[in-house]
């Protein structure tokens, strides 16, 4: 009783702050490009159904249409094929005590700034370590890149050999999977770098997070707001039936001013 | 076979209900005031009345079918003609068979038409379907564009001016201003003919009729019951009636009284010499031209020096559209067909009072009617004569 | 000789735009022949199937004979003007806001005698060629032109009136990316086009060929996507009122039939190609149905591209076909609304593109610049119906012989 109510007094008075980590749902916010032979991704659109007119006059609303990988979204094991016997691994079979947890944010952005294929690897891991504290079990663990502060053009960053953008090894994948973490997330298009096809095995992060029944956010924005540790991740995907994945609105609990 | 004669059977009772530029007033009551006045005329009650031709292009949606009912009509004589400038010739001639056969005793021959604000642009539009399809898409001149046309091959074919045709026009000003019915009331010279605004060039300004509402009549009866009746009359001596003549020319240069002119004054027993006095279809100069050469008072293409040879006037040596003809009277739509007609027997009946051409005993009524694409398809003419003559 | 026709002046903006209005429209279903004629730029008269007389106006029995087999036939084009004038009083108002206006009576080499507008560069006695145009009502009307082509006879007001040229004009191609786009844009440019804006979808995704346009004068690319409703707003707010021809080059197409076919791509192929034209048709479609009438550069053709397989599918592209054929459907629908405005809906047929989704088909097929000039050629003549390619004539007069047999044909039932 008292820690909520705690919290309710450390919510009002501003010692504990809600981040938004959300890009606006927006039919220009990327999605991530596959070959033309596969299926695709579906852009995020609204269609009016009514404005207060002829077609409803006191009422107006949309139709959305939108993947469950569209703008910022959450991503189930059963999305990948290592993932699908996973037990309870679609998000409407996820616990909901998954969906809140402590998360610890690794700050690669002045790398990624330098290179955009750059790689979060086990010494990255083991020197933030060594700074913070070794990441507890059950965290989120977050990627910063400031992708997010990218121009539309340069965020995808596609070019001729496909896109550019940073990611985690298969190492450091595993690396993170030994430490008991709860899911990956980054501020990129996937979880995985552009070029991620080309490590073995392809898109580690999807491969071996998935496989081990964790999680994974992305398009994830406003890290550059969050302490390396001490907040509070809230990520709950929508309860969709064998859904793989899910749009959604993810809010960090930070330390405030007053704490 | 020879044709045979309208003998014992007369016109009489002409009647013109003034024109107006533009009424109100619907097809219906023009036509009812022109039967009214020549019934009066013949002393006869709308109950005698047993045979009524009509000719209308704006009863709609009524037919003559309808006007029986609307005018308390009991007829064994019902017909409509629908032929625009020829409705009084073939009305006659129809009528005169029906009554010489013993088929109806009196029959009313009578056209009118309403002329409202926008309306001639409505009954253009739905004038028929080759217009409709092939002539009103390209620039909706409506019969100026036609005549225009005709005018145009006429000049270049046979070497008409301008001024040609202006005589026509200029003589039958003359004439009208004698009308005190004529809606053009005052003079017209060659020069304001000549410089009038064009319309569909070469056509300008008064080659042109004005549209107006108005209505015509006369009464086809017995010779016999005209004199119990005490009415001038006169006698029909020759008709014809052609559709759709020559339609291999590729241009209308000729119309269908050039098949039937001759047969014409056979039955009528004359020559073109004897006529006295000529009404022509006039809704363009260039067609008024083209009867005098069908109907042989001189070659063809030979029209232009014919008018610069004659005076058309009432007291010319070719009296030739004596009211004014509808260039300076109006063009009362269908009634446009029976103005001629109804002149006609005017003088011939020495009843035309200010417009009466001297010892009119003959006259010659030449009707032509209904461009259905790119020429006028009915023709037809008749010769009549004075009661007394 | 008629005179070249001048870039129009910016327009006075406290001056009404003229509102349009339209030459006479009702028509016999007879006649109905000379229209769909004039859609594909054929010469075609009624010709008696017994006697072989050509006949006209159009009719329902044989002006010779009284046969009532008439079959529309193309006609020999050759004829003399006998008869002309210039009306300077007309009561219909288009008409009337044109005067004066020429027209003329030619007889036919073929035999019957028609009135028809005459080309400012001919009169009476000339030899003309005569040819079927769609007019602002969009109805087929006769045109009598010199026989020999004369200078810049395009822009003569007649011919202004009724055809879609873009010399002068604003044209919004819809998708950049699209092969054709770029030899579209030298293609317009070459005819006269003032200015051309040039639709980008999901700006965010680099292309090759993006460049090359971008570095065009006087053409721009401007943010469009005709999945997004929100996107063709905002554009038509922009360039709306100064979009005097729209072409529609967005298309999606995945090879497959219906059995081992995908509904994700059946439903992007329906939202782009059938919806999307949609969406582009109510986001400009109003805007350029009241410019009709504005000028020189007056609003003229909105053209949608079509795969001949619209008329009757190829099972290899089988739902494809299906959202072609949808289309197709659409564009009559819009002909219809448009025809109260006389905007032109014009439809290119296009057999299989040289491109990756047919790359595995054996040729002929029809290249991006082929497509292009078949485009612009049709804007010329004021066409309703082009058909681009040898595969799409042949599969459209298939396809008018009798369409059961080119289902059976095309769906494997033809030796």
């Amino acid at each position: 009783m008292s820690v909520l109510s705690d919290m309710a007094l450390a919510l009002a008075s501003g010692s504990v702050r809600v981040v938004d980590l959300t890009h606006r749902l927006d039919p220009d916010f990327p999605v991530i490009i596959l070959p033309p032979e596969f299926g695709q991704c579906a852009r995020f659109r609204m269609e009016e159904v009514s404005a207060y007119d002829h077609r409803g006059p006191a009422w107006k609303w949309h139709n959305l249409t939108l993947n469950e990988h569209t703008g910022t979204h959450f991503d189930a094991p059963v999305h990948w094929i290592s993932g699908r016997d996973v037990p309870n691994g679609a998000v409407d079979e996820i616990a909901p005590e998954n969906f809140v947890g402590p998360v610890v944010v690794i700050d690669c952005s002045e790398g990624a700034a330098k290179n955009d294929d750059f790689e979060l690897t086990p010494e990255v891991i083991e020197a933030w370590e060594a700074e913070h504290g070794p990441i507890p079990e059950g965290a989120w663990v977050l990627m910063r890149t400031d992708w997010s502060k990218r121009e539309p053009i340069d965020y995808l960053n596609m070019q001729e050999d496909g896109p550019h953008s940073p990611g985690p090894t298969p190492e450091a994948v595993k690396a993170l999977l030994e430490r008991g973490i709860r899911g990956f997330g980054a501020e990129t298009v996937g979880t995985d770098a552009g070029q991620g096809s080309h490590y073995t095995p392809p898109y580690p992060a999807h491969y071996f997070l998935h496989g081990a029944g964790k999680f994974g956010l992305q398009c994830l924005t406003n890290l550059d707001q969050l302490p390396p540790t001490g907040a509070i991740l809230i990520a709950a995907p929508l309860k969709i039936r064998g859904g793989t994945g899910s749009p959604l609105r993810v809010l960090a609990l930070v330390p405030g001013k007053a704490s | 076979m020879k044709r045979q004669s309208y003998d014992g059977v007369v016109l009489t009772a002409p009647v013109t209900v003034p024109y107006v530029r533009y009424s109100q007033e619907t097809a219906h009551w023009w036509i009812a005031r022109a039967l009214r006045g020549a019934l009066d005329k013949a002393g006869m009650s709308p109950r005698e009345l047993d045979g009524f031709s009509v000719s209308s292009f704006t009863l709609f949606p009524d037919t003559p079918v309808g006007l029986t009912q609307h005018l308390g009509l009991t007829l064994r004589y019902l017909d409509t003609i629908p032929m625009g400038g020829a409705s009084s010739v073939v009305a006659a001639r129809r009528a005169a068979r029906a009554v010489q056969a013993g088929d109806v005793d009196v029959v009313a021959c009578v056209a009118g038409d309403a002329n409202r604000i926008d309306s001639f642009r409505r009954l253009l539009s739905s004038f028929s379907r080759f217009s409709m399809d092939a002539a009103y898409p390209y620039g909706y001149g409506g019969p100026n564009a036609n005549f225009a046309l005709l005018t145009d091959a006429y000049m270049a074919e046979y070497g008409a001016t301008r001024e040609d045709f202006g005589r026509i026009a200029v003589a039958q000003r003359d004439n009208a201003l004698r009308n005190p019915d004529a809606l053009m009331k005052k003079p017209l010279t060659m020069e304001q003919y000549l410089s009038a605004r064009p319309v569909s060039d070469p056509i300008a300004l008064f080659d042109c009729v004005m549209p107006c509402a108005g209505a015509e009549a006369f009464l086809v009866m017995r010779e016999n019951e005209a004199e119990r009746r005490g009415l001038p009359f006169a006698r029909l001596d020759g008709t014809i009636e052609r559709h759709n003549a020559f339609p291999d020319d590729p241009i209308q240069l000729r119309g269908g009284w050039a098949m039937d002119a001759d047969e014409l004054y056979e039955m009528s027993g004359c020559a073109p010499g004897d006529i006295d006095l000529m009404q022509t279809y006039d809704d363009y100069p260039v067609i008024s031209m083209m009867q005098f050469e069908d109907l042989g008072f001189c070659a063809k293409g030979e029209g232009p020096a014919f008018v610069r040879g004659h005076d058309l006037t009432i007291e010319g040596d070719f009296p030739h559209n004596t009211s004014g003809g509808q260039l300076s009277v109006g063009q009362a739509g269908a009634a446009g067909g029976y103005l001629g007609m109804v002149e006609a027997i005017r003088q011939v009946t020495d009843e035309a009072g200010p417009t009466q051409v001297k010892d009119a005993a003959r006259a010659l009524v030449s009707g032509f009617g209904m461009i259905n694409y790119d020429r006028g398809v009915c023709s037809a003419a008749a010769i009549i004569s004075g009661g007394n003559a | 000789m008629t005179s070249p026709l001048k870039p129009p002046k910016k327009k006075d903006p406290q001056k009404r735009s003229i509102v349009p209005t339209l030459p006479p429209l009702g028509r016999s279903r007879a006649a109905l022949g000379l229209t769909v004629a004039a859609a594909e730029g054929r010469f075609a008269l009624q010709h008696c199937a017994e006697c072989g007389t050509v006949q006209y106006p159009p009719r329902d029995a044989c002006t010779h004979c009284l046969s009532v087999e008439l079959d529309w036939r193309d006609t020999p084009t050759g004829g003399t003007v006998i008869a002309e004038t210039r009306i300077h009083a007309s009561p219909d108002p288009y008409f009337r806001e044109r005067l004066p206006w020429r027209m003329g009576t030619v007889k036919l080499d073929a035999g019957p005698v028609a009135l028809a507008h005459l080309h400012g560069d001919v009169g009476r006695g000339d030899r003309v060629r005569l040819s079927l145009h769609l007019d602002k009502a969009a109805q087929g009307v006769i045109v009598a032109l010199p026989t020999e082509r004369t200078d810049v006879m395009e822009d003569d007001p007649l011919m202004r009136s009724l055809t879609a040229h873009p010399r002068h004009r604003r044209i919004l191609i819809t998708d950049a990316r699209a092969p054709v786009t770029l030899p579209l844009i030298h293609a317009l440019q070459k005819a006269g086009a003032s200015h051309v804006f040039v639709g980008e979808a999901e700006a965010w995704r680099r292309w090759p060929g993006r460049a090359a346009i971008a570095a065009l004068e006087n053409v721009s690319i401007m943010p469009l996507d005709v999945t997004d409703a929100d996107s063709l707003q905002s554009l038509a707010g922009e360039i709306g009122g100064k979009t005097d021809i729209l072409i529609n080059t967005a298309r999606f197409i995945r090879p497959g039939g219906v059995l081992g076919g995908d509904t994700v791509f059946a439903r992007d192929e329906m939202d782009v190609n059938v919806l999307g034209l949609m969406r582009l048709a109510q986001s400009f479609g109003p805007g350029m149905a009241a410019r009709t009438a504005d000028g020189t550069n007056s609003a003229a053709a909105f053209v949608n591209i079509l795969s001949a397989h619209a008329l009757s599918p190829d099972p290899g592209y089988g739902v494809f076909a299906a959202s072609q054929a949808a289309a197709r459907s659409l564009s009559q629908t819009l002909r219809a609304e448009f025809s109260h405005s006389g905007l032109r809906m014009m439809n290119v047929y296009v057999g299989p593109t040289d491109d990756e989704w047919h790359q595995p088909l054996p040729p002929p097929k029809v290249t991006p610049a082929a497509l292009a000039r078949s485009i612009v050629d049709g804007l010329i003549e004021g066409l309703e119906e082009v058909y681009c390619g040898d595969v799409a004539r042949d599969l459209a007069e298939r396809w008018r012989r009798d369409p059961g047999v080119l289902e059976r044909e095309l769906t494997g039932g033809g030796a």
